[in-house]
């Protein structure tokens, strides 16, 4: 069995001493109007890394606090080693900047309104250019496995995640909580049917609590809508693997949390406290739940999926891990862990265990995952609801 | 025998088919831990990924698979019969 202690880990310290494990300069757009500055950077600039996305402009309420803490989370995430912001207006601009400069990361801001793209791109792109001479100059150095912040989601689940892939994860998160890394789950929907076992899991009565209001919320909000989700959970893909309820998808989704205690219920996009898995209100949705995830400071992901998600992230590192002999024979260039030796019974859950963590090994020490290689960059914004 | 039914639990109403099986075919379950859990005939074909009907179940009777109900029968299932979203349902959402 390896011990996470054992593994040699390297990353890049940042000035708040968390350690990333890529060393991004991003061109982050505030909104969906400076998507074409924020591209227009990127393809002047080596090394940098646009981040367009469909949202900014004219929300309000909770749902624009989020879009803010998603923004500026993902600015914040150790993988990045600097940023540069682009909005149309200079206020909202420079918040983000404020909170990604608490990190004391390299960060600086520009607006278009008053100067136009062209002028924005130049101005952006000198400052751009300055950052990637920066970040190419910083090199990795080692660093524990309790200074590692992981999250995991999985998706298109089958029969074999909750038999293989899931359950494997669970075993790892397992060893690396008792070494002291932080870990986030989430996935509030797919909870339903297994959230028992999450409550019992709670360290304490506040965090049973906070976890309570975030599940009941959710229940609530599907109630309201008058609806619910039997046509789209499970969905056509898990259906089509042989899943039949929700409450069996919800079993196989739990396995990849092992026998973890709970220590808080977090917002969406909310970075964890202290040390332990944690539970993050979150969407189901491959792509929305690792962009909260890298928000929230997830430097790299475990992704077990069944029929194939081919899901990535610009800035997370996703690890594909599956047990499903189907999905190998034909779309293994998305898988980074082959765990089909389980269901032949060739393999048991510490091995897998293991083999997990030699391709988390490698992947924290710079190996490009499949869905990196293959450009699966999918940066996507929660939405609670609809714009004014 | 060559397994080719997974069971999380020993005392699981379903197993998972690590293969394509057949109808007709009598084959091997085992649980993830390796124990050997006798032998189920197939009474329908039944997919990779999908689920065998460890025993015989009844009408609203709960299904249980990791120890614990994950739906009810809504159609009688036989013995080795394939067991999906024709013949059970989920407990949570009245329907």
């Amino acid at each position: 069995m390896i011990k996470p202690e054992k593994m040699k880990l390297t990353g890049y310290r940042r000035p708040d001493g968390r350690f990333g494990i890529r060393n991004h300069v991003i061109i982050l757009p505030v909104d969906d109007i400076s998507n074409a500055a924020a591209n227009g950077v990127a393809s002047l600039i080596k090394g940098t890394l646009a981040l367009p996305h469909a949202y900014g402009r004219l929300q309000f309420g909770e749902d624009l606090e989020l879009t803010f803490r998603t923004l500026a989370g993902t600015g914040r995430n150790p993988n990045i080693a600097a940023a540069v912001v682009i909005g149309i207006e200079p206020k909202w601009t420079e918040r983000i900047v404020k909170e990604i400069a608490k990190t004391g990361k390299p960060v600086a801001g520009f607006s278009i309104e008053r100067h136009g793209d062209l002028r924005t791109i130049e101005a952006a792109s000198r400052k751009a250019m300055e950052f990637v001479q920066y970040a190419t100059e910083l090199q990795r150095e080692p660093f524990p496995v309790k200074k590692l912040l992981m999250s995991t989601k999985c998706g298109e689940s089958d029969t074999t995640t909750g038999l293989s892939s899931c359950p494997t994860v669970g075993r790892v998160f397992e060893r690396l909580t008792k070494a002291g890394a932080t870990l986030i789950f989430g996935e509030t929907s797919e909870l339903t049917g297994g959230e028992d076992i999450i409550q019992s899991r709670c360290i304490n009565n506040k965090v049973l609590g906070d976890f309570n209001r975030t599940f009941d919320g959710y229940t609530e909000l599907i109630k309201s809508q008058g609806v619910d989700l039997l046509g789209s959970q499970p969905t056509e893909g898990n259906i089509r693997g042989g899943l039949t309820t929700i409450e069996e998808k919800a079993m196989g989704n739990i396995q990849k949390i092992g026998r973890c205690k709970v220590q808080s219920a977090l917002e969406p996009a909310v970075e964890p406290d202290g040390a332990g898995l944690h539970f993050m209100d979150s969407s189901s949705a491959a792509a929305e739940m690792v962009t909260l995830c890298g928000a929230a400071g997830s430097v790299v992901h475990y992704f077990p999926t069944g029929q194939g998600n081919v899901i990535g992230n610009p800035i997370v590192p996703v690890i594909k891990l599956s047990g499903n002999p189907l999905t190998l024979a034909t779309m293994s260039e998305h898988i980074d862990v082959d765990l089909t030796g389980i269901l032949r019974m060739e393999m048991n859950l510490d091995q897998a265990a293991d083999e997990a963590m030699r391709v988390l090994e490698s992947t924290i020490n710079g190996r490009l995952t499949a869905a990196e290689a293959l450009r699966h960059d999918e940066f996507v914004l929660t939405k609670l609801y609809r714009s004014a | 025998m060559k397994h080719g039914i997974l069971l999380h639990e020993f005392e699981d109403d379903v197993g998972v088919a690590v293969e394509d099986l057949k109808k007709g075919r009598k084959i091997g379950v085992v649980t993830l831990e390796g124990k050997a859990a006798g032998t189920i005939k197939l009474v329908s074909n039944v997919p990779l990924g999908h689920k065998v009907a460890m025993r015989d179940m009844a009408l609203d009777k709960p299904v249980i698979k990791y120890g614990r109900p994950v739906g009810k029968v809504v159609q009688p299932i036989a013995k080795g019969a394939h067991v999906h979203v024709h013949n059970v349902k989920t407990l949570r959402w009245s329907i």
